[in-house]
């Protein structure tokens, strides 16, 4: 490590980081395919996941690369999963069309939240985040006869995947399709945050100022970044809704976007392995302590917020990140 | 007309109840820029405190409320101090997080050792009785809120901008270095108005409770009507957050006499078109 240290590390880190990003995606399939094997019973639980898991990585792309504090990105995961619900129910159901219809939803809800929140900055985008997914809400409450109200939709039957396989009532199918939904959705939003577009949004997070004074215009790149949030939260939706079968009124609410905006800090923000690790680590605790006693839980995740924001304010992936690399230092050093 | 003046009458009373809330988590954000969303966790544990001491012990409304004040600002000073105090400069994201945490966290205890049933906080039979005023007859209590609502605009606008705790408070938000350096102690201050805030809250919670009733989810239930209150008045301004408070309080009680079906719709709908008009809220001031 002498003068052509710098020289090579720079040139290194490109190809490192890819052959990084590779090694984590094949993690997370392994981890997928390690959970379809280990718990065959909770696949429905797990499909369940991996539909939260879309959600948080969309909330991740607004809050951790935009850096706008959003708590109503359930109106993204909501109007996909309605929008391939009413389209299943309406004779749509081959899976793929599915997915896509529920991207569009999305996409197109992100758009408008995007054009409404984009408006105001600091606590008042904050509550039009708010106001949004609770607008929808009572919407999708009062429209009973396209939403089902309350009730909620149910009764959907998509066609077997492929032609071939049914989507059975063990959820091994919905498990698979939904697994590789997420591999695909990961490495497009991997290859997203690298791009030139990803740097400019992390530009605005940091110094909105200097980015517009390198003549970028801050509000069409915001806004491009909601549409392919909402297109992502959108396919989580219409994977819960083809998965469960059911979709209601608790995919638009209050509760799941504060959820969800909990599992991406606990995870890590600005960091797509941070709201991987945030969904499992949450549901996971969720659903052993919830079976005891829903207000022990509720206890469990405000001790562990103010801890997080006390002592770990970088999430799990973070913390993991910084205990690497003190341990990589040691090794270094150790080195000759 | 009839139905036109008892809604008007009823969106007042609600309003003022709103207010009286809101306005220490107005002051919290604009003053002291923390963003504070365990505020109604504090109004609750004052509707609490108020329903143990008048219901359970018989002391009383008059007692039970001079009791939620006194017991919330005591349990809120060791809070400030271990855990708000260290979030004052943090980012907004931080402060929403942690603020959350203590708000799930007030919830599970709070259903930990009184379970969640609805709690009530009997009225006193001068307050319970209708009063005439001449053109038409309304329910002593709410007079009584909206009595207070004024009592509490008054004081609090005369608070700031009259009295040398005022001064010092603005200078130590305007620049708290150099207010520290004149001999302000800010830390003082903070700490002070932070208790102001927070017995406002279990002031408003206690006297509200006929209207936002007592019970373990009331913290989350009402804070995004709290939240909404304060960014559609301004931060930080008085009469801002009054004229909020009425508004938003004349159109949600007016969509649920005439539209109860649609729930929240309208007022959910207002919030949208009036933040996006006024970003800064009614009367925020330009930062």
């Amino acid at each position: 490590m002498t003068r052509q240290a710098p020289d090579s590390a720079a040139a290194a880190r490109p190809m490192r980081s890819l052959g990084r990003d590779s090694v984590g995606v094949a993690l997370v399939a392994i981890a997928g395919l390690a959970g379809y094997w280990l718990f065959p019973d909770n696949l429905s639980f797990l499909t369940r996941m991996i539909s939260v898991a879309l959600l948080v990585l969309s909330l991740d792309l607004v809050v951790g690369y935009c850096g706008i504090a959003s708590l109503g990105q359930a109106a993204l995961y909501g109007a996909g999963a309605y929008a391939a619900g009413i389209a299943c129910l309406a004779g749509v159901t081959e899976p793929f069309l599915l997915i896509l219809i529920g991207a569009a939803a999305g996409g197109v809800t992100g758009l408008l939240m995007g054009t409404i929140m984009l408006r105001a900055h600091g606590l008042p985008q904050l509550v039009l985040s708010i106001a949004i997914v609770q607008l929808l809400h009572e919407a999708a409450n009062k429209a009973y006869s396209v939403t089902g109200g309350s009730d909620g939709l149910s009764g959907m039957a998509p066609a077997p995947l492929f032609g071939i396989f049914e989507f059975d009532l063990w959820g091994r199918t919905a498990y698979l399709f939904g697994l590789a939904l997420l591999v695909i959705v990961f490495v497009a939003l991997k290859l997203l945050v690298r791009s030139p577009f990803g740097m400019v949004c992390r530009g605005l997070k940091q110094d909105p100022l200097r980015v517009s004074a390198l003549g970028i215009s801050a509000f069409p790149v915001l806004l491009r970044m909601f549409l392919i949030s909402g297109a992502v939260a959108g396919t989580g939706g219409a994977l819960g809704a083809i998965a469960t079968q059911v979709v209601g009124l608790d995919s638009v609410s209050f509760e799941l976007s504060a959820n969800a905006l909990v599992m991406l800090v606990l995870g890590g923000l600005g960091n797509l392995y941070g709201a991987l690790i945030g969904t499992v680590v949450f549901m996971a605790v969720e659903h052993i302590v919830a079976a005891f006693n829903p207000f022990h839980w509720l206890t469990l995740v405000g001790g562990l917020l103010v801890a997080i924001v006390l002592f770990a304010p970088r999430g799990l992936s973070g913390s993991i990140d910084e205990a690497a690399r003190i341990l990589m230092r040691g090794k270094r050093r150790t080195a000759p | 007309m009839q139905t036109a003046l008892s809604i008007a009458l009823d969106a007042l009373a609600y309003g003022m109840a709103l207010f009286i809330i809101c306005i220490g988590l107005s002051l919290t954000m604009g003053l002291m820029r923390l963003v504070n969303l365990a505020h109604g966790a504090f109004a609750m544990i004052g509707g609490y405190i108020a329903s143990y001491a008048a219901r359970d012990l018989g002391l009383g409304y008059a007692v039970g409320i001079v009791l939620a004040v006194a017991g919330t600002i005591l349990i809120a000073i060791p809070l400030e101090r271990l855990l708000f105090r260290r979030i004052y400069d943090r980012s907004e994201l931080s402060q929403v997080l942690m603020t959350i945490g203590i708000t799930f966290c007030v919830i599970g205890i709070t259903n930990y050792f009184f379970g969640p049933t609805l709690k009530t906080i009997p009225l006193p039979a001068e307050l319970a009785q209708p009063v005439d005023l001449g053109f038409r007859s309304i329910a002593g209590h709410r007079l009584f809120v909206i009595a207070s609502g004024l009592v509490v605009a008054g004081g609090l606008w005369f608070l700031i901008e009259r009295t040398g705790f005022g001064i010092n408070l603005r200078a130590a938000v305007e620049n708290a270095p150099m207010a520290r350096a004149l001999g302000v102690r800010t830390e003082w201050i903070y700490a002070a108005s932070f208790a102001l805030a927070i017995g406002l809250a279990a002031f408003g919670g206690a006297v509200g409770a006929e209207f936002l009733p007592i019970e373990p989810y009331y913290a989350l239930r009402y804070m995004v009507t709290f939240l909404v209150v304060v960014s559609v008045g301004g931060a930080g301004s008085i009469p801002g957050a009054l004229a909020a408070c009425i508004l938003l309080g004349a159109i949600d009680v007016t969509a649920r006499y005439l539209v109860p079906d649609f729930g929240n719709f309208f007022f959910y709908l207002a919030v949208i078109l009036i933040v996006c008009l006024f970003p800064r809220g009614l009367l925020g001031r330009a930062q």
